[in-house]
């Protein structure tokens, strides 16, 4: 289910005014998050995000295709290597 | 022989039926067409004077997106989620349930033919 178009995207505070503030002073640096809820807005594109995926933060590079995404899905939170080799399971 | 929109060679079937050997043409669609075309749906395919068939044919290729461009628009959707790298596009490189799906039983369309890993080891008394 989508997000009602009225109420228009959702971009955390904080995360909105950290861009804002490197988009006025026209630097570039990465900007640590846990609001994996956040819309990627257009003001966002170039900018690196470090973004939390419940263990550590993951550098995202937001790119013009990225927008209308949320931040989160591109930190994914779960990491499957496999099932474990016969051998291993024996011994343990 | 009605041949629309390339390669579809729908016959002996009802319009609305025939039309819909067309990817990207369903039922819904198909009766739109031939409503807007002035051709009765329950027409046999092979009953439609060259007059009807071109009818049809412009109205589809002036208003659908159908068989290569739609489905290459579908791929190029699929290759965007791909590249950027995110969720969704994990999901369909890994081959697996993009929406959600619960993924422990079934899920086979995605999937495909079960591959049995290895033989439960029988407990031994």
């Amino acid at each position: 289910m989508g997000r009602s178009l009225k109420k228009g995207p959702y971009i955390d505070f904080r995360v909105e005014r950290k861009v804002d503030a490197l988009n006025e002073s026209g630097k570039k640096s990465v900007i640590k998050t846990w609001s994996r809820r956040s819309m990627i807005s257009p003001d966002f594109v170039g900018h690196t995000f470090a973004v939390h995926n419940g263990n550590k933060f993951i550098p995202v590079f937001v790119t013009e295709n990225m927008v209308g995404h949320k931040l989160g899905e591109f930190s994914p939170t779960r990491n499957f290597r496999g099932h474990i080799a016969k051998k291993d399971k024996g011994k343990r | 022989m009605a041949r629309v929109s390339g390669v579809d060679i729908p016959d002996n079937k009802r319009g609305e039926i025939g039309l819909t050997y067309i990817y990207g043409i369903g039922k819904n669609t198909a009766q739109k067409i031939l409503d807007k075309a002035g051709v009765d749906r329950s027409k046999k395919v092979g009953e439609w004077n060259d007059e009807e068939s071109n009818t049809i044919r412009t109205i589809i290729s002036e208003t659908y997106k159908v068989e290569g461009v739609l489905k290459s628009e579908v791929q190029l959707n699929i290759k965007r989620l791909l590249d950027i790298g995110c969720y969704r596009g994990l999901r369909h490189r890994k081959g697996l349930p993009v929406r959600g799906q619960k993924t422990k039983n079934n899920a086979r369309t995605r999937k495909g033919k079960r591959k049995t890993v290895a033989n439960k080891k029988k407990a031994t008394k």
